[in-house]
């Protein structure tokens, strides 16, 4: 009988818990304060349980070695900060293209460049949607607690595996370090997805047909026994580069649609007195915590306040955002940066609703009592 | 039916050639020699996995029928090291030019040696960039010209052997596209190294290079490799004006040292054994 | 030495035209010059002289010119 395991624990640690629960077998990267205990704990953890652990010579090869690790079938994960999350975009790029399962976890620290090390920030939200080159599919996930780390590390995971492609967890070092006391689930308390790889010896496996029915190709790794060819250049379904018009297009609308056609599954969300607001506060990560206490206390003196909180920030949860506004003609964004994540929220919106922006840069967390403020200007 | 040689047939994906390189370009030549060195070696292919980056030589790894990965520029031994440490059953080979190796994924290049991880590196050394229609690399030699070196580059070249031995390379071998057998006893050599491997494989490129330096045409180069080459046991023997205008090949590295993947798997033993123990 | 060279004739040079790009390589360091180019491709012109020391295959870049054994043995 598995007994429940209570620790108090820091967001950072909650995240290897969560990978290594999820069967992280791999993991390559390179310090970057605030997200370096993340490998510390991998390097110590990992040969424990089977697995490797190795410190590469850049960010850049941290991400190439993941990549490395999951093409011959190991989960695998890596972990950085904003300057080392702008040099593992051009692989990050290279991952969603040749569709290799990861995870990348970016603790953000304020920016840009080196910027405030390390101080809270949440401006990778955009980076996190459109850093690397070209069009491609992004998820994002963002906990807000010491728990939804571990719970969404293992998500992560399990959708970098369902729909082959680069998971995104965007934590801001509010999180990262931020402790608490924690109940560890067990195994069979949280779902854990592989990548469905294909029949052994099938003689008619094509490395990057999808089959009918299935939303991804499947995925052999190397050795498994298929000689297949991966590439970051434009590929037919055997996996060989071609420069047809009609093998890109299809190709690209494999990337993004294989994400837009499963948004319900990927987007998830909590709101807080969503039902009668009349401002609609939308935050996410840290910041929520300080959005939920501010409403808590707008509610005890009658103003009609909610929160929006999405979990997946990318795809960003546009039907239930666009919902809200039907019914709350005022919404207040705020995050720690100029204005990134009320960009869409202007692209959405119901026509009538005015959007309101509070942000803030100078490397100290956003409190309640600001938030209450802004609310107050806005209401 | 697919066309070709037994070794054509056995090791390539026949319905993808011919190749995308000039005629006359000595990258054929390697690459045969790397399927060459497979066989002789009785490898399995199924357990051989090819890391190109990106540029000319990388595009082999689209040719050769075994685990083939085209990475981006600069990064295949980054991305070799993953694959390696991830799965140590496999036979994990590089292939990758001198731009793509010395330039942008020269970091890579060194650490990879340092680590002695057990991967062969082939460096196909044209000694320009031709993807991308000449430009000069650190392997151009100097005065010699690119079309971004249109006076001739300033620009001290690597050598490339000494590089790799430097940084820890624990086999380090150079040879031309003109002496292939010796090329592929070379590659044979660095598989079966237990440790991190350099080939450096001069090849031809008449178009590029070869056009810009008024070296002829691609039996011109492969005369130049005949009569310029060096070996560098003879050499040792030799007045000095019986070596000016050659160039060193031969075995220049070869000692065992500790292997990186090796190394961490005892590692793990000997941590879990400690863990277990004091339980 | 009779022996290995009755062997070595067993062996067929072929060449793959449309593969060839018409370098010269295998022209110029065939050792007993029995191959030349005509429009740009190789070809065989003295098939008897060729001793099928398979330089021209170590040497093509375009792996248009290979030895292989008699099929029909």
């Amino acid at each position: 009988m598995s007994k429940k395991v209570v620790k108090l624990m820091q967001g950072n640690e909650a995240c290897v818990e969560g990978a290594l629960a999820a069967g992280l077998q791999f993991y390559a990267g390179y310090p970057i304060t605030p997200s370096t205990e993340i490998a510390e704990i991998c390097s110590e953890k990992l040969p424990l349980v089977g697995g490797k652990f190795i410190q590469m010579e850049d960010e850049i090869a941290g991400m190439a070695a993941t990549i490395g690790g999951s093409l011959a079938g190991l989960k695998s994960m890596t972990a950085t900060s904003g300057p080392g999350f702008s040099l593992k975009q051009e692989n990050i790029g290279y991952a969603a293209m040749a569709q290799i399962p990861c995870v990348v976890v970016d603790v953000m620290r304020a920016g840009p460049s080196t910027g405030l090390p390390t101080a809270p920030s949440q401006g990778d939200v955009m980076q996190a949607k459109w850093g690397t080159h070209g069009d491609h599919p992004t998820i994002t996930l963002t906990p807000n607690s010491v728990r939804e780390a571990f719970d969404l590390t293992v998500r992560a995971f399990n959708l970098a595996e369902k729909y082959r492609t680069p998971v995104f967890l965007l934590m801001d070092e509010v999180i990262g370090h931020l402790r608490e006391r924690i109940e560890i689930p067990s195994p069979g308390e949280y779902e854990v997805f592989d990548r469905i790889k294909p029949i052994p010896n099938d003689k008619n496996y094509k490395a990057y047909a999808v089959k009918e029915g299935e939303i991804v190709p499947r995925m052999a790794a190397f050795g498994d026994g298929f000689s297949y060819h991966v590439t970051g250049l434009v590929y037919d379904e055997f996996g060989f580069p071609k420069t047809d018009t009609d093998v890109a297009e299809n190709l690209l609308n494999h990337l993004m649609g294989k994400i837009e056609n499963n948004v319900d599954d990927i987007i998830t969300y909590e709101e807080t007195q969503t039902e009668d607001a009349e401002l609609l506060i939308i935050a996410y990560g840290g910041v929520a915590r300080a959005a939920a206490k501010a409403v808590k206390e707008c509610r005890e003196q009658g103003l009609k306040v909610g929160l929006f909180r999405p979990i997946t920030l990318w795809p960003f949860p546009e039907k239930r955002v666009n919902q809200l506004t039907q019914k709350s003609k005022k919404v207040l964004v705020v995050e720690m940066n100029l204005g990134q994540y009320v960009i869409p929220v202007h692209r959405v919106k119901e026509p009538d609703s005015k959007v309101f922006h509070y942000g803030k840069v100078n490397g100290e967390p956003i409190a309640p009592d600001e938030i209450i403020k802004k609310i107050k200007e806005a209401y | 039916m697919s066309l070709g040689s037994p070794v054509v047939k056995e090791y390539f994906r026949s319905d993808r050639l011919p190749h995308i390189w000039c005629p006359g370009c000595g990258h054929g030549v390697i690459m045969r020699g790397i399927a060459v060195a497979i066989d002789n070696l009785k490898l399995d292919k199924n357990k051989v996995c090819i890391v190109s980056g990106i540029g000319c030589s990388s595009r082999a790894a689209g040719y050769m029928d075994f685990n083939t990965l085209h990475t981006a520029h600069g990064r295949a031994l980054a991305f070799a090291t993953g694959v390696k440490l991830a799965n140590p059953e496999l036979e994990v080979i590089v292939v990758t030019g001198d731009g793509d190796c010395t330039a942008i994924g020269g970091n890579h290049f060194i650490h990879a040696a340092r680590r002695n991880i057990d991967i062969t590196t082939i460096l196909f050394n044209n000694k320009i960039y031709g993807m991308t229609g000449g430009q000069s690399s650190p392997a151009t030699p100097q005065t010699e010209k690119g079309t971004t070196a249109p006076y001739g580059t300033v620009d001290p070249d690597f050598d490339i052997c000494k590089l790799a031995t430097g940084a820890g390379s624990s086999y380090v071998a150079r040879s031309t596209a003109y002496h292939a057998n010796q090329l592929i006893k070379y590659i044979e050599k660095g598989i079966e190294n237990k440790g991190f491997s350099l080939i450096e494989a001069i090849s031809g490129c008449p178009t590029y290079y070869g056009r810009k330096n008024k070296k002829g045409s691609a039996v011109d180069l492969m005369n130049y490799y005949k009569d310029y080459a060096l070996d560098i046991k003879a050499a040792e023997k030799l007045p000095e004006d019986k070596k000016a205008g050659k160039f060193l090949v031969g075995e220049f590295h070869n000692e065992t040292r500790p292997e990186y993947v090796s190394e961490y798997m005892k590692l793990v033993e000997k941590v879990q054994k400690e863990r277990s123990e004091n339980e | 030495m009779a022996m290995a060279q009755e062997q070595k004739k067993k062996k067929n040079l072929k060449t793959i035209r449309e593969w060839c790009k018409g370098c010269g390589i295998c022209v110029a360091f065939c050792p007993v010059k029995v191959l030349k180019l005509e429009d740009e491709k190789v070809k065989v012109i003295d098939y008897d002289k060729c001793t099928r020391c398979g330089l021209c295959e170590l040497r093509c870049p375009d792996l248009a010119i290979y030895l292989e054994e008699d099929q029909n043995e």
